[in-house]
């Protein structure tokens, strides 16, 4: 599969043979085609199969990587992985392609009288190194940061925080996945007190219906999504689409509802709504492991500076919650919504029917919501009333869209409010941190800075002065882009990127560092199942490229911290990694050892007593309840769950005369994320080449606009121009408008708004105001 | 002319006379899944003649329970 295109024809040939082969492996999840996989390698060579987590989304598939002559050429799915069982989507088979696009970043580059001037990695470090001292004596410890993302291995992430919080003393640490995760981590903590979902993918096996909940899986998470479609061949399982456009996730469900942006929160309540006046309410779960809460409303959207917002939960009744869902039945939100009264109780009843088992899954749509923490609270309220929760089949489960997202930013913490076990906030958890970092506990600052946003508008307003970024593409991702671009430009400001191509961010670098990737280093990742994976180096990374967590290190010893840096380069990743295991001994969080990573297609945690836990808060399968009951929710005190009353909340802006539309924003199954790695496949490129904006066929026929034609979309914050998609991939609402932010060439960004979450403060991607025109 | 793919679905246990018939025609390339009883064909013709002989073969095989289209493209066979 992996020789190179030649003409076009062949070029045809190929694409017809993935079509087939993806078609085939969605009626058929497991399918291989192990001849057409290891067609074109060398038939002489010795070719060595070895296994890793995929480099992509966050389902963790395991692959098999075929490395001949020092070179990664093939890539299988990995059969005995329980994640994919064999299965690849089309980026994780054409995965190894990415390390070897022709313009890989391989020797440190520095800014010079305006060029990029190739420099030794020595200098270079030397550089950042006294950099960072200058700016911290010159402008106190917080006008550092770092700038990192879900595709940093558990390890990078580990010594950045050691070395920023523990050495430095900053809590200016933050990461990408703040921008898609956030929310489901306070969903996590706000609901059960501990982050990442109580389930597993085996859930998948068991539940007779799946609730997509604005998450277009088909082309997200495709391996995942046939698992899906698997179930409903084999067992009947119904899967129900409820989104804001029409995708392919739709014309594959059995049913597809639309909403009006937003309003998903209406409709949320209008199932619990449902739930309780039809009886369908598990009276004995509710009564013995929930309480029911309620915090502050009209909350903002962060949409100023230095905006700060702490929520006052107050205890509420069952009867409260019961009164406040009175506004919301079926028939009182169903203009609001857009969706039928019918439409509702059909999804109402399936997660009241106690003979099924119901999973929920989601990802960006509840996520990067100006209301997302009360959006997944609302998704937990359905399993929790119905007592539809941690058991085989019936699952609430946040799916992420990175590699690592879980296992580094997640579990390691690398939030401004994090530490590997606990937050900054705690003194305990300080004092913890302090004792394996081998630091005075003085050194970590109890009071968090700043969360991704409001880090780039102190890096504009010069409250930031250096920033290190790894492993990711915020000049691409970052919302009303133009803002941060401008102020990470401006005089005075010091700026390191460590990456493998170059992109919009490394165009904003003092220094670019080439960045070892995947397999030509040693690391782990942990998925969206609490499943940590280990891969081992494969191949040499090209030039003088270098892993980020050895650039970490490497820096960190120039800045006078040997002691705590101790490692040494051949061993440093299993040092990092024990030292970082220290931090979960527990049985709530404990991670499995190296060894047991390395032979395993990893590891779920907990990990006790040498066993994974599939089912967290069920004392059939989860060894840390210790309440005595079936169930016990012990990242809460009492060891209950909370049913939050959150009501719906409009937008930050929604669409008015001048700016008539809804623009929401996304992405595609050819490219992941910022297309920096897939955009160099040339399978991938030539698939989907570049950006579009899908409109509606009835909007786009009354502006007279065909597909192709140049479209002119207009925010407060700016235009771009890109061509129309009409009846293609997707199609949206009439008076909605979709663009995917893969194409650097078309940032889209440069337009969206940047409110978040008051309470998660990840952006709202999903909804701004828009005009739109045939340009 | 026409680059296609399907997705052939064997009578029950006759996948791999399926495969030797489907070998013996120039113009398919036979690509079967190794645990799964489906084969993947890419067909590439010259002409709409061919296109359609190429039908009238495939129609033929005794062991072919369905054939079902994946996706079809149209090209100058010179490009």
């Amino acid at each position: 599969m992996y020789t190179s295109i030649t003409n076009r024809r062949s070029f045809i040939k190929k694409m017809a043979l993935l079509s087939a082969m993806t078609a085939a492996a969605t009626m058929f999840p497991g399918i291989l085609f192990a001849e057409e996989q290891e067609r074109g390698l060398p038939k002489d060579g010795n070719l060595d199969w070895k296994k890793a987590p995929c480099r992509f989304c966050g389902v963790g598939c395991g692959v098999l990587i075929g490395v001949d002559n020092g070179k990664a050429v093939a890539v299988k799915g990995d059969p005995k992985s329980p994640v994919n069982k064999g299965l690849c989507c089309v980026k994780g088979y054409h995965s190894v392609m990415a390390m070897y696009g022709k313009d890989r970043l391989t020797k440190p580059l520095v800014k010079k009288n305006g060029k990029y001037v190739e420099t030794s990695m020595k200098e270079a470090l030397d550089l950042i190194a006294s950099k960072m001292k200058e700016t911290i004596k010159g402008h106190g410890k917080d006008s550092v940061s770092i700038y990192g993302s879900g595709q940093w291995t558990i390890p990078d992430g580990y010594v950045a925080s050691k070395l920023f919080k523990g050495c430095i003393g900053t809590n200016n640490v933050e990461a990408n996945a703040r921008l898609c995760m956030a929310t489901a981590v306070t969903g996590f903590l706000t609901s059960f007190g501990l982050d990442e979902p109580m389930g597993c993918y085996e859930d998948i096996d068991h539940a007779d219906v799946f609730v997509l909940w604005g998450n277009n899986m088909a082309e997200m998470h495709p391996v995942l999504f046939s698992r899906l479609l698997d179930q409903r061949l084999k067992r009947g399982s119904k899967i129900i689409d409820f989104a804001t456009r029409t995708t392919r996730t739709s014309a594959a469900a059995d049913k597809s509802i639309l909403f009006i942006p937003q309003t998903d929160l209406a409709v949320g309540n209008a199932i619990c709504y449902e739930i309780i006046k039809n009886g369908w309410v598990n009276k004995s779960f509710i009564d013995k492991y929930c309480n029911f809460k309620k915090g502050l409303t009209k909350m903002g959207y962060g949409l100023e500076d230095n905006y700060k917002f702490k929520d006052k939960p107050e205890a509420i009744s069952f009867e409260d919650y019961k009164h406040f869902l009175d506004d919301y039945s079926p028939e009182k939100v169903e203009r609001l919504t857009g969706v039928s009264a019918k439409d509702i109780k059909y999804m109402a009843a399936y997660y009241g029917d106690p003979n099924k088992k119901v999973m929920s899954l989601w990802c960006m749509g509840p996520n990067q919501h100006s209301r997302g923490t009360w959006m997944n609270n609302i998704i937990y309220n359905i399993h929790l009333l119905t007592g539809k929760i941690s058991t085989p089949g019936n699952s609430p489960f946040s799916l992420t869209g990175q590699p690592s997202a879980c296992g580094t930013v997640r579990e390691v913490g690398t939030l401004t409010h994090k530490l590997p076990h606990g937050v900054v906030m705690n003194k305990k958890h300080r004092e913890f941190a302090a004792k394996i970092w081998d630091v005075p506990v003085e050194n970590i600052d109890p009071k968090p800075t700043y969360h991704t946003v409001e880090m780039f508008r102190a890096l504009d307003r010069g409250d930031i002065r250096f920033m290190w970024i790894q492993v990711t593409n915020p000049m691409v991702t970052m919302p009303k882009l133009k803002r941060y671009r401008d102020g990470a430009k401006k005089e005075g400001r010091f700026i390191v990127v460590s990456d493998i191509y170059p992109t919009p961010t490394t165009d904003i670098a003092d220094v670019i560092m080439p960045s070892a990737m995947w397999i030509e280093r040693e690391g782990m990742y942990g998925n969206s199942e609490r499943r940590t994976q280990y891969f081992e180096q494969m191949v040499e990374p090209p030039g003088e490229a270098m892993s980020d967590t050895w650039q970490l290190v490497e820096v960190a010893k120039r800045m006078g911290f040997e002691k705590q840096f101790y490692y040494k380069e051949e061993t440093h990743i299993e040092e990092i990694y024990a030292e970082y295991r220290r931090h979960h001994d527990n049985n709530k969080h404990n991670m499995a050892p190296l060894k047991v990573l390395k032979e395993n297609p990893g590891m779920q945690w907990p990990y006790v007593d040498g066993k994974p836990t599939k089912w967290r808060f069920n004392s059939k399968y989860d060894p840390a309840c210790t309440n005595g009951e079936e169930f016990h929710f012990y990242g809460k005190p009492d060891g209950k769950a909370i049913i939050w009353q959150r009501p719906y909340e409009p937008a930050a802006e929604e669409p008015d005369r001048e700016y008539p539309y809804w623009l929401c924003t996304g992405r595609v199954v050819e490219h992941w994320h910022t297309g920096s790695m897939t955009r160099r496949i040339p399978v991938l490129h030539k698939a989907m080449p570049h950006g579009y904006v899908e409109l509606n066929p009835g909007d786009a026929k009354r502006m007279q606009i065909k597909n192709g034609d140049n479209v002119r979309l207009t925010t407060r914050r700016g235009e771009i121009i890109m061509p129309a998609s009409i009846n293609q991939r997707g199609v949206p609402a009439p008076m909605q408008v979709f663009v995917p932010f893969f194409d650097e060439n078309m940032l889209i960004n440069d337009i969206t708004l940047d409110s978040f979450c008051p309470i998660s403060k990840e952006p709202d991607y999903k909804k701004c105001a828009v005009k739109v025109e045939k340009a | 002319m026409p680059i296609k793919s399907y997705l052939a679905h064997p009578h029950e246990g006759k996948k791999n006379k399926l495969i030797e018939d489907l070998l013996k025609i120039d113009q398919c390339e036979v690509i079967p899944a190794q645990n799964k009883e489906i084969v993947v064909i890419i067909t590439d013709t010259d002409s709409k003649t061919e296109e359609d002989n190429l039908k009238m073969q495939l129609d033929a095989i005794d062991s072919l329970k369905l054939l079902a289209m994946v996706s079809g493209f149209n090209t100058p066979k010179k490009s």
